[in-house]
């Protein structure tokens, strides 16, 4: 099937990014369509449990985008899926996108029969895998579309049978299949984002010889009340609540051998989560490994109440090496490079703050996209190719909304 | 319209077995609207059945299902009807108390199914109300943007906005555009391997404006008011710096107004035309961009630094200046400052950003790049590099001309730079042939108005205080808000930005002020109610020029006249409906949200008499945040007390205490308002509405007191959209007030 869709623009991705600029390019009055790999719109920070510095939740901002989505007719979204191929050249590109199988149609009403019969598990890819959901789940509270996902192969025959029969509404078919079809469009938005740098990666931070050791994504879903302790910080594996804290700051990131650039977002997470912590555990110590605080701006007013805490600790001096101990807790060895000396610290929970990689990166070559050594998106509106939010560069969520609404202003460019 | 009915309950989702079906039809019908049950309204089949009655002449639905904020698409049936939601899946059913000793299994039945029926009845009695929208239109719309300032901000506005086939006027303070960049020796690298430093590409920028049929560029000007409104703004220039009879007059509030009345205050606005004065002679535009820029920090107030007092103390300004002009001869040892705090803190200069890190390490090239012998020297707390400048900032360490480390800079005198705390493990002294401070970029909105409004609410914006002076959104999600529609800012007046987060802030900007355009052309609001076709009217007759409305308008869109009538300006209008709470004749109301409308729902509630376990607690929730918390809430089927009936509101600003007074005059117990989180960190899309609304129950509470009633059985909670595991409990407190309290002494009167 091909959409007649000329003057119009794709989308690609459905995180804060992408859904700023197919909103903002809609409203104007251009025909936009939104693709999203995910079953539900709002990507990464759909897991996020506060925005630094106000410390409000993504999902206020989201909740206001989805009703903006709703009310707009020149969008239309498509869940689950992805590009395939891209040919053409500006003001006429062919695109081939793929949707995967959701095993649920659109008669979904979100009753939840079938999970209350659905016997199989599978790890909650939404909560870093730290639990298990129904295999048939609402990917989260506010997830949009409010439609159920089907994890198939988490089923055994038996359980695919009792779900089926639990729905009501003729909603499960477990014989759909990927489904592909093509658009035309003018210009290409790509709103890709970014992953969590891989920590299995950093050898000397050795994120598998502990459960004490977790990421920063990893703490934004422990801290979030859907997330898999219901908000509160407990540690994985014991669900001890910890009496010490220590964050590993630049874990991969300004590393020649890992991301070689800043990950820009990553200092004032931290000082977000030490919010988060000083909230649940107002006397527990923490202490903070950095090389620089980069909290440029009006962040720096958040900085320095965060460390007139007394209980928190900021050491200049990259960490060497997470040693496992016996009581399930990590000592943390680096050194202050202002002293010189050694420094081993011992906490209960390790938080390493780990960066951006651009998500985009493994498909950008076969898509056609030019991208820089480390796989972020060149822009390049002349060629009906725009990149913005973390697909472009590492930045936080008003700079990827800046640079959203700028590529939402190239793409209406381009059909005038 | 005349209305044809067609009213539609779903048993479907669990409804049919948590309630009685009849006793909802039976509610439908006490308001002479007949009703239809299917098991699944949202299927094929349910929808066919809205539809062929549609077909059959129903103009006005009503749906009694799931939650308005789900299945949007499938009961729309086109914007010539009238469509209405009744909540009765999340906001009665999937929230029902689970049986108990109190409450066994046919009373949890029965608490739900008045729950329900009362929300079906709710939802006919809006639906009686509602009315279509019919836009606003301007009778003659510009469609050409205003870009104040000729810096790189205005002129990738102009470009950008030009780009997409529209006119602008650029209206440049100095005698030529370009703006700070022109002084600029050299500028940071945009490319990989970000080492080398770029030459300026600020002519070619400005020789692309200059070209640009469809830019129009006022050098020498300044803008002395714009009045009007979105699509409509009409705006007065004159010469830089020259006083104007046009020039934007000062904010007078009631208080000062009666003072200046009273002959004990001076107006400060002598001589100047009142602000509602169009002048003939000004020029239309549909959009304004604020792209004003910044000047360079003062740093003389660091006295242990020296600047002002020792000539060998510059700013990076200065520095920048000193290079461009090729007068770094001499220079062959130079340290760079980055933070001022001595032992006290390790913050940078106040208004600085990244940015002046990354002048830092340029400058220091300048040293290196002018003499191979020269050193730098560049004394930092934090090097803030983001994103690729890291790249930028290692490149600069790999130059053994440099040197770089963390310290604390105690003092400068003469040519020698004091420092202790460094990663040489020793205090440093230094001696240098000129020391560079790295000043902040204070923006022009600190000490100016500079957008010069001829609004009823004053010339500047509003809470510039919060960003100590920035007139930066205050919402993280939609960093182009401001509280003035039609009027953008970009650039250096919202923070401290290098040239790529410019030019990306500034082409944002122009979509948005087209879309704003675009928006009131097409009668429609825009963010956050974006599409809105309704507006406030008002009924113009009974107002009695109290003020309250123009005064409480989050977004300045009325001014008055010289008694105090409201003068509306539509495509100003946000549609929060914050004027309609603060009305006290109750005189303003949209076409589908007004004073009768809430009011008949609230008479739609059956309130039983001397039923001392019935109580009712009329609950009004912000749709954004508090609505979509309790249909969370209830999808996690946590028990939500069934006492409540929940009204959703545009804004807690929109709430008006005629409704609490009807609700406690109907026999209702208790009145509950559910908002959004206010102060410094608001979280209100409307910015004041949860904050006005609070202090108008305070009130409403005093007056309940004379009426003897108690003040308590009034309340307003914050609460978040993440709150739903929360949010039962809330209720659920305020509910046991109410129940200690008893019941409403004026129930059945």
């Amino acid at each position: 099937m091909t959409d007649q869709s000329s003057g119009s623009v794709l989308v690609v991705g459905g995180g804060i990014s992408g859904l700023t600029a197919a909103l903002e390019a809609a409203e104007v009055g251009k025909n936009v369509f939104l693709i999203e790999k995910n079953a539900f719109m709002g990507g990464r920070v759909a897991q996020l449990n506060q925005y630094f510095p106000k410390l409000c939740p993504p999902t206020c901002g989201l909740e206001i985008n989805f009703k903006r989505i709703r009310a707009n007719r020149n969008i239309r979204t498509y869940n689950m899926t992805t590009v395939k191929s891209v040919s053409g050249s500006a003001g006429n590109f062919e695109v081939t996108c793929v949707t995967a199988p959701r095993y649920v149609n659109n008669n979904c009403t979100c009753c939840g029969d079938c999970a209350e019969v659905c016997s199989d598990e599978c790890d909650n890819e939404f909560n870093f895998g730290m639990n298990k959901s129904k295999a048939i789940y609402r990917p989260h509270d506010m997830a949009f579309p409010a439609k159920y996902v089907l994890e198939k192969k988490a089923c055994s025959a038996s359980t695919l049978e009792a779900i089926k029969g639990a729905c009501k509404y003729n909603a499960i078919d477990t014989e759909m299949a990927e489904e592909e079809f093509s658009l035309n469009v003018d210009s290409i938005i790509w709103a890709t984002g970014w992953n969590p740098y891989d920590a299995e990666k950093i050898d000397n931070l050795k994120v598998n010889s502990s459960n004490a050791i977790i990421t920063n994504m990893q703490m934004e879903r422990l801290a979030a009340p859907n997330g898999p302790t219901l908000g509160q910080i407990l540690r994985p594996g014991d669900n001890k609540e910890p009496a010490s804290f220590g964050f590993v700051q630049c874990a991969g990131s300004r590393d020649e051998n890992h991301l070689e650039y800043c990950s820009y977002i990553c200092c004032m997470a931290t000082m977000k989560q030490i919010t988060y912590i000083r909230e649940r555990y107002p006397e527990a110590p923490i202490y903070v490994f950095y090389i620089d605080l980069r909290t440029p701006g009006k962040y720096e007013k958040f900085r320095e109440k965060i460390m007139a805490d007394k209980n928190v600790h900021f050491i200049k001096g990259k960490v060497a090496d997470i040693v496992a101990e016996a009581d399930g807790g990590v000592t943390m060895i680096a050194e202050n490079a202002v002293t010189g000396n050694k420094v081993s610290q011992k906490v209960d929970l390790c938080i390493l703050a780990t960066g951006m990689e651009p998500a985009a990166k493994a498909q950008a070559a076969k898509l056609g996209l030019a991208v820089d050594a480390f796989g972020f998106i060149v822009s390049n509106p002349e060629a009906g190719m725009i990149s913005c939010g973390c697909a472009k560069k590492a930045a936080d969520v008003v700079t990827s909304a800046q640079s959203s609404t700028a590529a939402a202003m190239k793409a209406i460019q381009a059909g005038r | 319209m005349s209305k044809v009915f067609g009213t539609y309950i779903c048993s479907g989702c669990g409804i049919g077995d948590a309630v009685d079906m009849d006793a909802l039809v039976a509610s439908a019908s006490s308001l002479g609207v007949a009703a239809k049950t299917h098991e699944a309204l949202c299927s094929a089949s349910g929808r066919s059945t809205i539809q062929s009655d549609i077909d059959g002449g129903v103009n006005t639905v009503v749906v009694c299902a799931c939650s308005p904020r789900v299945m949007q698409e499938e009961f729309n049936f086109g914007d010539d009807k009238i469509t209405v939601r009744g909540n009765i899946r999340e906001g009665a059913v999937w929230g029902a108390e689970k049986p108990s000793e109190k409450r066994d299994a046919a009373a949890v039945k029965e608490f739900t199914t008045e729950q329900a029926a009362d929300n079906v009845r709710m939802a006919c009695a809006e639906a009686k109300k509602t009315e279509l929208p019919d836009p606003f239109k301007l009778e003659n719309i510009s469609k050409s943007i205003l870009v104040m300032g000729g810096g790189i901000a205005g002129l990738t506005a102009a470009i950008e906005a030009a780009k997409a086939g529209y006119k602008v006027t650029i209206i440049e303070k100095a005698d030529q555009v370009g703006g700070k960049a022109l002084g600029w020796a050299k500028q940071f690298p945009t490319k990989a391997p970000y080492a080398e430093l770029e030459a300026p590409t600020i002519g070619a920028m400005v020789a692309a404006v200059e070209g640009n049929a469809n830019i129009t560029i006022k050098t020498g000007a300044e803008v002395a008011r714009i009045g009007g409104a979105p699509g409509n703004f009409s705006v007065t220039l004159k010469p830089t710096g020259a006083k104007s009879e046009w020039d934007a007059p000062a904010k007078v509030g009631v208080d000062e107004q009666d003072r200046i009345d009273k002959g004990t205050m001076e107006n400060p606005n002598l001589g100047l035309k009142v602000y509602t004065e169009e002048n003939p002679d000004a020029e239309k535009f549909g959009a304004v961009i604020l792209a004003t820029g910044w000047v360079p920090a003062d740093v003389s107030e660091y006295a242990h630094l020296g600047h002002g007092t020792n000539d060998k103390v510059v700013t990076n300004a200065q520095f920048e200046k000193m290079a461009k002009e090729g007068k770094l001869a001499g220079m062959n040892s130079v340290a760079f400052i980055m933070s001022p705090g001595g032992e006290e803190h390790d913050m940078d200069f106040p208004y600085a950003n990244s940015v002046t890190s990354m002048v830092a390490l340029k400058q220091a090239k300048y040293v290196r790049e002018n003499n191979a012998d020269a050193k730098a020297y560049i004394l930092y707390q934090h090097m803030r590099t983001p994103g690729h400048m890291e790249l930028f900032y290692k490149g600069v360490q790999q130059d053994d001309g440099i040197f770089l480390t963390k310290a604390t800079v105690t003092g400068v005198e003469g040519g020698t730079v004091k420092a202790k705390d460094t990663l040489l493990g020793e205090d440093l002294e230094i001696d240098v042939d000129l020391v560079v401070l790295a000043a902040g970029m204070v923006p022009t909105t600190k000490h100016e108005s500079s957008i010069n409004l001829a609004y009823r609410q004053g010339p500047a914006f509003l809470d510039l205080g919060l960003f100590d002076g920035y007139a930066d959104s205050h919402f993280i999600c939609f960093p182009y808000e401001t509280r003035r529609t039609g009027v953008y800012t970009c650039g250096g007046v919202r923070k401290a930005m290098n040239m790529e987060e410019t030019i990306d802030d500034a082409t944002g900007a122009a979509l948005k002020a087209i879309q704003a355009m675009e928006s009131s052309d097409r009668g429609v609001a825009v963010h956050p109610r974006s599409g809105d076709a309704t507006y406030p009217e008002f009924f113009m007759q009974r107002c009695t020029q109290c003020k309250r409305c123009t005064e409480e308008c989050p977004f300045g869109a009325l001014d008055d006249d010289a008694k105090g009538t409201p003068l509306p300006n539509p495509t100003r209008c946000r549609r929060c409906g914050t004027c309609m709470g603060a009305c006290p004749e109750r005189i303003i109301g949209f076409k589908n949200y007004n004073i009768d409308l809430i009011g008949s729902m609230i008479k739609a509630i059956d309130v039983p008499e001397e039923d001392d376990d019935k109580l009712r607690i009329l609950v009004f929730a912000c749709e954004n945040d508090a609505y979509p918390t309790l249909d969370m809430a209830a999808m996690r089927k946590h028990s939500l007390n069934s006492l409540i009936r929940v009204i959703p509101v545009r804004c807690l600003g929109s709430v008006n205490m005629a409704w609490i007074r009807d609700a406690l005059s109907a026999g209702m117990d208790g009145a509950l308002l559910l908002g959004c989180k206010y102060g410094d960190d608001y979280q209100c899309h409307f910015v004041k509405g949860s904050e006005i609304a609070d202090k108008r129950m305070q009130n409403i509470g005093d007056t309940l007191s004379t009426l003897g009633l108690e003040p308590e059985r009034c309340g307003v909670r914050q609460v978040a959209i993440s709150d739903y595991n929360k949010v039962p409990e809330i209720i659920e407190e305020f509910v046991q007030e109410i129940l200690e309290l008893g019941p409403n002494p004026f129930k059945g009167f």
